[in-house]
């Protein structure tokens, strides 16, 4: 059995996706998709564990060899980004029962979980496999169910925004296609170890050209300034659970991606030497972090302002990993898995606001650090952390991230990641303000949200704090991640 | 001579300009898709060509003849699986335009994006 | 001590450390849990602040025999623990601000009700959070662990300074978080990443971690990110949140923006002169020199602002930053006589302006009057107020028979030391000027005659646990001009390694 968990973890979602479809009752839906998520996270963990303790895990599907079959192949990277991804299913999932009773007709609600769970699977299964047209058919799986997903949101506009990103997102998964080809035309292989191995030795102009490809369709996956349009409207309009899931998980494992195909296969010395795709993304990171930051202060809605926050955060992302060296990628993975802490938190937070005020504009904020004190202490805690206020996972993220900025001696980085954290002071603290500083004008009385929802959002805003005060765990697993992918470590 | 003996490769750049064209020229939500279609369709052609040997057939073993040169069938399958992607991508992008349809009461994107900032911001 | 010892002897150094600064935190619970019961409610305060100075108390045999009690708390980032560790400099801060606590819990209590404030159990809630970052402050083993109850102090302090959640204190707020923590984020941060980049560590070390590590042009540039980006501090340019922070509850603005926020500062600038840089780095590459000007041009700025205020609140806040500067030179001075200065008066300008802040509040509780010029008079009606906000101003300017003349002859000495006879002017002149400032306001209430008389008004003293709070405090400043002694020898320890 336990050989068999790195296929389990993607199956056993996709088995129970059509299942909860089958449903005609939400709560059973609900139910379904809960117990399937925990399970998963139980298995991510295992995974988390023994790729800890042994080393990597390969797994032949069908057990067909490598190069010929589908491996996968799970090193401590992809574990850590399996247990990111399963932990935040795990957590969503609970959180959605109350969220989308409230804000999707019942008949649908079956076809959500459904939804979500497939873009569970789709998003593990990127990160589990080894073989990069197996990752590319998994991409489609999440993307497709996100576009249906989004498109489920309340409000009309979330059926523009689901085009929008499904226009966008086949444009960018097209993309990948065309890199995968022509790697397989160079190498006559798909799997990754295998392509790592072979790419040095044919590289040639296709290779770069290849290489280009990728990198653009991963940028527009990943939200990568100046493709990150899709991702605004997207996050505005979806159901609130589904724009925590997605803000949480999508974006990281497009970076996933991003590091896994620049250093995994094609290797630091060509991505860095020969194409120098640093000096490209580098530039652009920063114009992210900088230009969505300064966007986010003048939001009017507060979901749009943190979809302007996630494109900064994504930001600082691909900063870490462009700085290239063993403390910029991890401050790059580091933030993957505090950036889903602290939006998942946010967002929840928002959730919260949504199922009892009906709106997260700013007017509604009003007022509601009386009524909604635990919602709104969340938020603020999670902004905190956002900031990068010292205790929070934020500033673990920050640390290592000004830390690599010194030390490659880019004082001007550093500078500017600074600079953006204390832009985030400025759209926190307008949201802390409209909470506490102006009184409640609703004709309705305003209640605590439910516990169903408070729950899961304060065991995000605890490990917000958990992991900001005892981060040898997470930068732990974060360095020997970085370590695998440059090639330096064990 | 070798430029023009990779015709079908031309074909690919061809058509995936022209999809990509459309994309994002067109304002019409199914023309759109339409463009997304040929875009798609273009790689299909660009993997199918991967696999073409010269001189080679259709990958069947017979028993007895181990000279006979096989076309490579990977890109083939490789392909099937993009195809189910991209039909499905079509279907879901086709559903939700009629939805939009129903919602806005238009399927051209000026309009919408009219209608949309029209409404109060979010 | 005796009883405190039995009370608390059993526990070993790294124990009382941590519970020092969790014992404030436990008594939110209890302040949280009589919310409907004032009484309770503020007896909690009161017993919390007594344990925890009992707790500060207990340690000082261990200090004496040069014991450094340390505890590791977590370890956030590999070789960056959360580590508390007490030194005979943080030893100094952390009595000082326990003990001002009980004061100041005392003197709430008259005033929060004599006022009718609102939200009263959120007010005594974060003030129990803003002792413990203080304490936690003062117990830092490593800039790391100093930088994280630095910002923790500046958040919980935010609902303080903003209590009455008006658009005046709106604005306040915003100028408040945003100098603090853009200085601490934008320039301190930085300041502590390289200084980790260059050492490889951030513990505090007797003579400094950079020596050796640092080329010599660049050591004024990190001084610099230091000395601007501690904000509490309040050197010049980044003063203006102090003035700000006034909006705030006279209680607030006594313990926080007198004593445990802007001593945390000036602490942690001392803290980085001394463990950090080293002494010998400092003078020995002349760092400072740009600094030491500005903290001079601080301090005499300060007081000249000062006089241009009617308002007493913010004569007395402009006052604070200049006072602060003197410790801020003391610790760019980076001598021996230049630190045991810092130090001293870091406990001297303590007692002195935590005594004339809660004069401020008595008279705006007792007489509503917040003008320096509305208070004519005023001192027959309140004179004990005023008599200890006299004692409380002679400390401030520095003359016997009040505490704050030791920590200034020893800045004097200080300068001296270091050959600078322009800056033993400035602090010639800023005694001056505060000598006028101050002492206009007890003069006034005293001997000038009152525009209305002042049995029309009806006036009276403030509510007795505020004159309890206030002779203490002035008792205090006296007794530290006759025993200065404790505090010059934990100086002595620190400068002496």
């Amino acid at each position: 059995m336990s050989e068999h968990l790195p296929v389990l973890l993607v199956v056993i979602p996709l088995m129970a996706a059509p299942t909860a479809a089958l449903l005609r009752w939400g709560r059973a839906a609900w139910g379904l998709a809960t117990g399937t998520s925990w399970v998963v996270l139980a298995m991510a963990l295992l995974i988390l564990r023994r790729v800890q303790d042994e080393g990597v895990i390969s797994y032949f599907l069908g057990g067909w060899a490598a190069p010929i079959g589908i491996e996968y192949r799970i090193d401590t990277v992809n574990a850590w980004v399996l247990m990111i991804v399963a932990a935040i299913g795990a957590l969503v999932m609970p959180y959605a029962r109350a969220s989308f009773e409230r804000e999707i007709q019942p008949s649908k609600i079956p076809l959500l979980y459904a939804g979500l769970l497939l873009c569970l699977t789709g998003l593990l299964g990127i990160a589990a496999t080894g073989d990069v047209f197996n990752l590319f058919v998994f991409l489609e799986i999440s993307s497709i169910s996100a576009y249906a997903l989004i498109a489920a949101g309340p409000d009309r506009r979330a059926l523009h925004a689901a085009y929008k990103y499904l226009i966008m997102g086949s444009i960018g998964a097209t993309f990948i296609v065309i890199g995968i080809g022509m790697m397989y035309a160079m190498t006559g292989t798909l799997n990754m170890a295998d392509l790592a191995q072979r790419l040095p030795e044919v590289s040639s102009r296709t290779v770069s050209v290849a290489f280009a490809f990728l990198t653009v369709g991963i940028s527009l996956k990943l939200a990568l300034f100046p493709l990150h349009l899709w991702l605004l409207d997207a996050y505005t309009f979806a159901p609130s659970a589904v724009t925590v899931f997605l803000a949480s998980t999508a974006t990281k494992v497009a970076v996933y991606m991003l590091v896994r195909f620049f250093f995994s296969i094609f290797g630091p010395g060509f991505s860095l030497e020969v194409m120098a795709f640093h000096w490209v993304l580098l530039p652009l990171a920063l114009i992210a972090v900088i230009s969505a930051s300064l966007t986010a202060i003048y939001q009017l809605n507060v979901k749009r302002l943190l979809a302007y926050s996630s494109v900064a955060q994504i930001g600082y992302m691909i900063l870490g990993v462009s700085l290239a060296s063993v403390t910029g990628l991890t401050a790059g993975l580091l933030h993957l898995f505090n950036h889903a802490l602290i939006k998942g938190a946010l967002f929840m937070a928002m959730g919260c606001v949504m199922y009892q005020v009906g709106s997260v504009r700013m007017e509604a904020m009003r007022g509601l650090g009386k009524k909604m004190p635990w919602t709104m202490a969340a938020f603020v805690l999670g902004g905190l952390s956002l900031i990068g206020v010292p205790g929070t996972v934020g500033f673990i993220s920050k640390w290592y991230l000004v830390l690599a900025a010194v030390e490659a001696g880019m004082w001007v980085v550093a500078a500017l990641v600074l600079v953006g954290s204390l832009m985030a002071v400025a759209y926190v603290w307008k949201v802390v303000e409209a909470a506490y500083f102006q009184e409640y004008k609703g004709e309705f009385e305003v209640r605590q949200a439910p516990i169903s929802l408070l729950a899961p959002t304060w065991v995000l805003v605890a490990a917000n704090l958990y992991f900001g005060v005892n981060a040898t765990l997470t930068s732990g697993v974060a360095t020997r991640a970085a370590e695998v992918l440059l090639g330096v470590g064990p | 001579m070798r430029i023009l003996g990779l015709y079908n490769y031309w074909i690919f750049i061809f058509l995936m300009m022209v999809g990509f064209y459309i994309l994002i020229s067109r304002r019409n939500l199914v023309k759109k898709i339409l463009g997304l279609n040929i875009f798609q369709t273009s790689v299909f052609i660009f993997y199918i060509s991967l696999g073409k040997i010269t001189g080679g057939t259709a990958p069947i073993l017979v028993e007895g003849e181990s000279e006979v040169v096989y076309s490579n069938p990977l890109p083939h399958v490789l392909i099937l699986t993009a195809i189910v992607v991209g039909v499905s991508t079509t279907a879901v992008a086709l559903s939700l335009v009629v939805r939009i349809k129903e919602a806005y009461g238009t399927i051209e994107g000026a309009e919408i994006n009219a209608m949309d900032n029209r409404m109060p911001p979010p | 001590m005796s009883p405190v010892q039995t009370l608390f002897g059993s526990l070993s150094g790294g124990t009382t450390v941590t519970l020092a600064v969790l014992l404030p935190l436990f008594g939110t619970a209890f302040i949280g849990l009589f919310r409907a019961r004032p009484n309770l409610r503020e007896a909690a305060t009161i017993v919390t602040g007594l344990l925890l100075f009992g707790l500060v108390l207990s340690l000082w045999p261990q200090i004496m025999a040069g014991e450094n009690p340390r505890f590791v708390l977590s370890t956030p980032i590999p070789g960056i623990p959360l580590v508390l560790e007490v030194e005979p400099l943080g030893y100094l801060f952390s009595l000082v601000a326990s003990f001002l606590w009980i004061v100041t819990s005392l003197y709430s209590i008259g005033y929060m009700r004599g006022h009718h404030e609102k939200n009263q159990t959120r007010f005594y809630l974060f003030f129990a959070i803003a002792i413990s970052a203080a304490m936690g402050v003062a117990y830092s083993g490593n800039l790391f662990t100093l930088f994280l109850f630095y910002e923790v102090l500046t958040l919980c302090t935010f609902p303080l300074v903003t209590h009455h959640q008006t658009e005046k204190a709106r604005r306040a707020g915003r100028v408040y978080l945003g100098i603090l923590l853009s200085t601490s984020v934008g320039l301190q941060l930085l300041g502590i990443i390289w200084t980790y980049s260059l050492a490889g560590t951030l513990d505090f070390q007797v003579g400094g971690i950079l020596d050796g590590h640092i080329s010599a042009r660049m050591v004024p540039v990190l001084l610099a990110l230091f000395v601007f980006g501690v904000g509490k501090a309040a050197v010049m340019p980044f003063h203006r949140w102090l003035p700000a922070a006034m909006v705030a509850p006279t209680p607030v603005s006594a313990l926080l923006h007198a004593v445990a926020v802007v001593k945390a500062g000036v602490f942690t600038i001392l803290k980085v002169s001394v463990f950090i840089f080293g002494p010998e780095l400092i003078s020995g590459t002349g760092a400072a020199d740009f600094l030491i000007w500005i903290a001079a041009a601080t301090i005499i700025l300060g007081s000249l602002v000062a006089f241009t205020k009617d308002n007493l609140k913010a004569r007395l806040a402009y006052s604070t930053i200049s006072q602060l500067s003197y410790i801020v030179l003391g610790a760019l001075l980076a001598n021996q006589w230049g630190i045991i200065g810092g130090g001293m008066h870091i406990v001297m300008h303590a007692f002195g302006k935590i005594t004339l802040f809660f004069g401020a509040g008595a008279i705006m509780v007792a007489a509503h009057k917040t003008e320096i010029s509305q208070m004519k008079g005023l001192g027959r009606s309140m004179p004990f107020t005023f008599g200890a906000f006299f004692v409380g101003a002679l400390s401030i300017i520095g003359l016997p028979p009040a505490g704050g003349a030791w920590s200034k002859w020893f800045l004097g000495l200080g300068t001296l030391e270091a050959g600078e006879l322009g800056l033993l002017a400035v602090l010639m002149v800023s005694s001056l000027l505060s000598l006028a400032y101050l002492l206009e306001i007890p003069l006034k209430a005293f001997f000038s005659k009152p525009d209305r008389p002042p049995e029309q008004e009806g006036i009276r003293e403030a509510p007795l646990p505020s004159l309890i709070a206030m002779g203490i405090t002035s008792l205090g400043t006296i007794g530290l001009f006759v025993f200065p002694e404790p505090f010059y020898r934990l100086m002595t320890m620190v400068v002496g390694g």
